[in-house]
């Protein structure tokens, strides 16, 4: 690969990340494991003056319980995040879905960090992070900030992030009893990001209704997206196939799909309520214990 | 295991399976490649490309580029006017319009990716950034995309010299077809599609020269399937004497034909390196290569079949549109030509009729992609017997039975004027249906039916023209050159006109000279690829490298053996006829304790102190084999597959392949060819496909967007063989690398349009993508 030319920086720390996306503004960058940046860097559809190196930040990495909740750092792969014990056991969805992201190298380098920054409309995250009710957290020079995952997402390829703003870390919350959670999608064939990807969390009574629940969707629209149409549809109700049925057919409503070589807005919007009844089949079965 | 074939393990080198010898380095990061050549002082090309598909060039402004850091040198299509001839093309046909590419455009550019400029730098880097400085003022033409409109009234046309955008018409007819519709029960019509495909090796191209002025020779390294064709065709482009001009095709990470070329660039870096007296390099980007790389396939074909209620062929009549791009590369104009001589495939059908328009488009060349006509000839024929099945309710295995030829009639005259070689095919088909026990999954279709899932079972029975072939039907000959040279220390070297770029003939011509010799594979080296240490050769494709160079070499072998026979004969005073060549030893069947050591034979025929009255000292031997005829070989795939109703993926399950290439050095390898070939065609059938919108971008210009088989996507495939060799060479071989791709598409979408049968589909084009497939099941449910 050969980009246009750069400055390099790396940090030795978050304050003088900091430091630097302020200095630079515009002009500079964050790489973190670069699978977003670096393509188009390659094809100079970005061409940054600055490019500040936060991936050997050891402070934001790991996984950990913190207050109740499980603290993932920015600079976690989703290779780590598919593997982790921890993120397997109080937020399965997660590591559900980092499995389905690309390919073993890609889960070995990229960060979901940087994913969630970069905001693919594409991208496997943003749609497990929305049925989570995840919160994102926000570094600047004033101090910190928590963003709900719901606010997140802006526009394609545009967050809540301010300039000057380094995300540092995720927190879920464990997931409850009687919740079952899915990540089904339909990848696009060559590059294998979602077409439509569906994140379900489904939590059901003793008495089989559905007590909670939440549906992201990534792939179809510009941004990812909560089907609350599907929620609405859904709360209180029997948890059975049927009322799945009528209620995934919601799945994007409101949303104008996108429409390309490999999926044309008639499809999305169909795929969009075939994997979302799918998935919270799926989900409805995990809740109650059963194999897949 | 193969039908025809005993189980028990060969008791010789040939027929074993036995690992690559070229794998070791390749594994370890040994291999070297164009892009490992490092030459001292050595500058880095790169190459301005248009971003239009069809554009006037009103100015080039190089100005800003040749005063940047790092620059050596930068040239534009003036600068080297009438230094270089345009890219060549072999093809002479009657009435042909040609359209070459020029190394340089100058005032007009065709297609994407069309080269109109070249940086030098002294580091691949400076060279990156230059291009962007490099100001190429465009007046964007109208863009001729769609080959149907290309021929329609009003089109703009592409090359102004020509009247209008038909590049040339052929024609090819057998029997009476008049007579063969009138006499039909029925006729059958359908479109079909063989879409455009990139080829996508590894290796992107790639090319280094250096010009040593003192001794006024060029070398070229090059990514090429051709190096001594590539030579001949540098020194006419360049103006060079030949005896001046080495080619070396260095470790090639595969071609699938993109690399049975030769391309501007190869022109270019070599004149640079001679103009600038300095070494030049030059490495293709992925997206270059999606963009200026030979393309694949490209043909509409519009068939009709007359059949007789019991079905049998009757006649078969094809009008071919052909999308040849912008330019003609070394073959194009070719390709779709071997489509037409193949239409008939594995029947007796007594007429044909086929009708070819190639037609020039704004987009790359199309040129020899695996197979090169004979995947559209199969997918066509395979397509048009499902349809006669369909249409008569019959078993597509039945219909199959019916039109075969059995193997008594071989050689068999086939209308289109080939001869077939040898052949079973209903032994073939039998043993294809066995292993796949296709009872068993029909009774499982119908019980998943019932239950609202959706199976299909594909068959495709194919025959295919490889081993390239007689020289009479081929540009620049057909013929293979082969050496054997027996060094003094019993150590044997082959040298070999075939160019293998991951067939593994440094493997198989190992195992049959050790045979021959009596020798470990491991004493012998097949040395490929440089045309100063190889007598002249053809190259590797057309699945010829075994058929014709494996003879070559066989020959010699033949030669060297039996000069060896009479200096061992000599030497133990036995009769040189009953030498045995066995575990590094001569001897005499007579005689067999009073051996000889192999090495101190080749000894005494290099020292050369008492050799037999008459005989040359050395052992050395070359062959140039002239093949009587193409072999043919054959086979049945078939496919299983699942449609998800609901979303329209298509799930391979089940693959089957009985193939015959005629007697097998390498089974292991012949397993690999063949699972290579049919992955490459599960990547037509199901997901490859070059798309340029309607302005002439390629808009599938990455692999990002450009979709290729992984592993996850393939089913177990499971290969078997019959043997049928050939009579056309005395090793009884065929050709097997292309076979795979050639037979395995119509088996694929027979059965992906057999699970879509209770929707009522009789054809879905390729690539069989999921949402074509749901649009074919949702119009069926709403017409209900």
């Amino acid at each position: 690969m050969i980009p246009a030319p750069f400055q390099y920086h790396t940090p030795k720390t978050v304050e003088e990340a900091l430091r630097l996306l302020e200095r630079h503004g515009d002009e500079a960058k964050l790489l973190a494991g670069g699978h977003s940046l670096l393509p188009l860097m390659k094809l100079r559809l970005a061409a940054p003056r600055y490019v500040i190196d936060i991936g050997r930040l050891k402070t934001l990495g790991g996984i950990r319980e913190v207050r109740g909740k499980i603290a993932i750092g920015a600079l976690t792969t989703h290779a780590e995040i598919e593997a982790s014990d921890l993120v397997r056991r109080h937020c399965p969805l997660l590591a559900e879905t980092a499995g389905e992201i690309g390919d073993a190298q890609v889960r070995n380098r990229g960060t979901v960090g940087g994913s969630l920054a970069h905001a693919d409309p594409a991208a496997d995250y943003p749609a497990a992070i929305l049925a989570l009710d995840a919160e994102i957290v926000a570094a600047s020079k004033s101090g910190h900030r928590t963003i709900p995952a719901a606010e997140f997402f802006v526009d394609m390829l545009t967050t809540k992030l301010r300039p000057g703003e380094i995300l540092t870390e995720v927190r879920v919350a464990p997931m409850s009893a009687k919740t079952g959670t899915a990540y089904m999608k339909l990848p696009q064939p060559a590059s294998g990001f979602a077409l439509v990807g569906v994140a379900v969390r489904l939590a059901i009574s003793r008495a089989g209704k559905v007590d909670d629940v939440r549906v992201g969707i990534t792939g179809v629209g510009l941004k990812a997206y909560r089907a609350t149409a599907v929620e609405n549809a859904l709360r209180g109700n029997p948890a059975e196939d049927k009322m799945f049925a009528e209620a995934a057919s919601f799945a994007a409503q409101g949303i104008e799909p996108l429409s390309d070589l490999h999926a044309s807005a008639a499809y999305r919007k169909e795929m969009a309520a075939v994997f979302t009844r799918r998935a919270l089949h799926r989900a409805l079965g995990r809740a109650r214990g059963k194999a897949d | 295991m193969a039908a025809g074939v005993g189980t028990a393990a060969p008791k010789g080198h040939i027929g074993r399976a036995m690992k690559r010898k070229e794998d070791p380095r390749l594994i370890q990061g040994l291999g070297r490649y164009v892009e490992d050549i490092a030459l001292p002082g050595m500058v880095y090309a790169g190459i301005v490309r248009s971003p239009h598909a069809h554009a006037k060039i009103r100015s080039i402004d190089t100005s800003k580029a040749q005063t940047a850091p790092g620059v050596v040198a930068v040239l534009t299509g003036e600068d080297i006017r009438g230094a270089i001839a345009p890219v060549p093309c072999a093809i002479q046909m009657p009435d042909l319009k040609m359209a070459l590419r020029p190394v340089l455009a100058t005032d007009r550019v065709r297609c994407v990716g069309e080269g109109v400029a070249v940086v030098v730098g002294s580091d691949k880097y400076a060279v990156r950034d230059a291009l962007d400085l490099i100001e190429v003022d465009y007046a964007p033409l109208p863009a001729v995309v769609d080959p149907e409109k290309a021929i329609s009234k009003g089109a703009s046309v592409i090359h102004s010299q020509h009247k209008d955008n038909v590049a040339y018409k052929w024609e090819l007819e057998g029997g009476d077809l008049k007579k063969a519709f009138a006499q039909a029960d029925k006729v059958i019509r359908q479109r079909m599609i063989n879409q455009r495909l990139i080829p996508v090796p590894m290796e992107t191209r790639g090319v280094v020269a250096e010009y040593r002025a003192g001794e006024k020779k060029l070398t070229v390294w090059s990514a090429t399937q051709i190096p001594h064709l590539l030579r001949t065709q540098l020194a006419a482009m360049l103006g060079a004497p030949e005896h001046s001009v080495q080619v070396i095709a260095p470790e090639v990470g595969g071609g699938f034909g993109s690399k049975l070329n030769v391309y501007a660039e190869e022109a270019l870096v070599a004149h640079l390196a001679m103009r600038l007296a300095k070494p030049v390099k030059w490495i293709e980007s992925r997206r270059e290569n999606f963009q200026a790389t030979i393309h694949g396939r490209d043909q509409i074909v519009d068939a009709e079949v007359a059949v007789k209620n019991d079905g049998t062929l009757l006649g078969l009549r094809c009008r071919v549109i052909a999308d040849l791009g912008a330019y003609f590369q070394l073959l194009t104009p070719l390709v779709p030509t071997l489509t037409g001589l193949m239409i008939a495939g594995c029947y007796k059908i007594p007429a044909v009729r086929v009708e070819i328009t190639g037609v020039f488009t704004n987009k790359m060349a199309t040129d020899a992609y695996r197979g090169a006509g004979r995947p559209e000839a199969t997918y066509i024929i395979e397509r048009v017997l499902d349809l006669v099945a369909a249409e008569l309710k019959k078993d597509p295995a039945e219909v199959r039975r019916k039109n075969f030829p059995k193997p008594k009639e071989f050689p068999y005259a086939a209308p289109t004027g080939l001869v077939y070689d040898s052949a079973d095919y209903q032994t073939s088909l039998d043993t294809a249906l066995k292993l796949a026990n296709y009872p068993k999954l029909r009774q499982e279709q119908d019980r998943l039916r019932k239950k609202g899932r959706y199976m299909g079972i594909g068959l495709s029975t194919y025959v295919e023209v490889c081993g390239m072939g007689p020289s009479s039907a081929m540009p620049a000959g057909g013929w293979e050159s082969g050496t054997v040279r027996v060094e003094p220390t019993g150590k044997v070297t082959v040298l070999t006109g075939s160019s293998p770029h991951g067939q593994g003939q440094e493997t198989t011509f190992a195992q049959i000279a050790a045979e021959m010799l009596g020798l470990d594979p491991e004493d012998v080296n097949v040395l490929h690829g440089d045309t100063t240490a190889v007598p002249y050769g053809i190259g590797t494709f057309g699945s010829r490298a075994t058929a014709v160079g494996g003879t070559a070499m066989y020959l010699s072998l033949v030669k060297v053996r039996d000069k060896l026979s009479q200096m061992a004969g000599h030497i133990l005073a036995e009769d040189p006829k009953k030498m045995v060549f066995e575990g590094g030893k001569v001897y005499s069947k007579s005689a067999p304790k009073k051996s000889l050591d192999f090495a101190a034979v080749v000894g005494a025929a290099y020292t050369a102190k008492t050799l037999p009255a008459g005989m040359e000292p050395g052992v050395e031997a070359t062959t140039f084999f002239e093949p009587s005829n193409f072999v043919f070989p054959f086979g049945a795939h078939i496919c299983v597959v699942e449609v998800d109703a609901e979303t329209g993926d298509v799930r391979l399950q089940k693959y089957v392949a009985v193939d015959d290439c005629g007697n097998v050095i390498n089974p292991l390898l012949v397993d690999g060819q063949i699972h290579g070939g049919i992955v490459q065609s599960v990547g037509q059938a199901m997901f490859e496909e070059a798309v340029y919108d309607e302005q002439g971008q390629l808009i599938t210009g990455e692999l990002m967007d450009y979709a290729i088989p992984r592993a996850a996507d393939l089913p177990r495939i499971q290969t078997a063989r019959t043997v049928t060799p050939s009579p056309v060479n005395p090793m009884g071989v065929k050709g097997v690398g292309e076979a795979g791709t050639i037979g395995s598409t119509p088996a694929i979408v027979n059965a992906v349009v057999d699970a879509l049968a209770p929707f009522g589909v009789r054809h879905v084009d390729m690539p069989v993508k999921r949402e074509r497939i749901w649009r074919l099941i949702r119009q069926a449910r709403e017409g209900r």
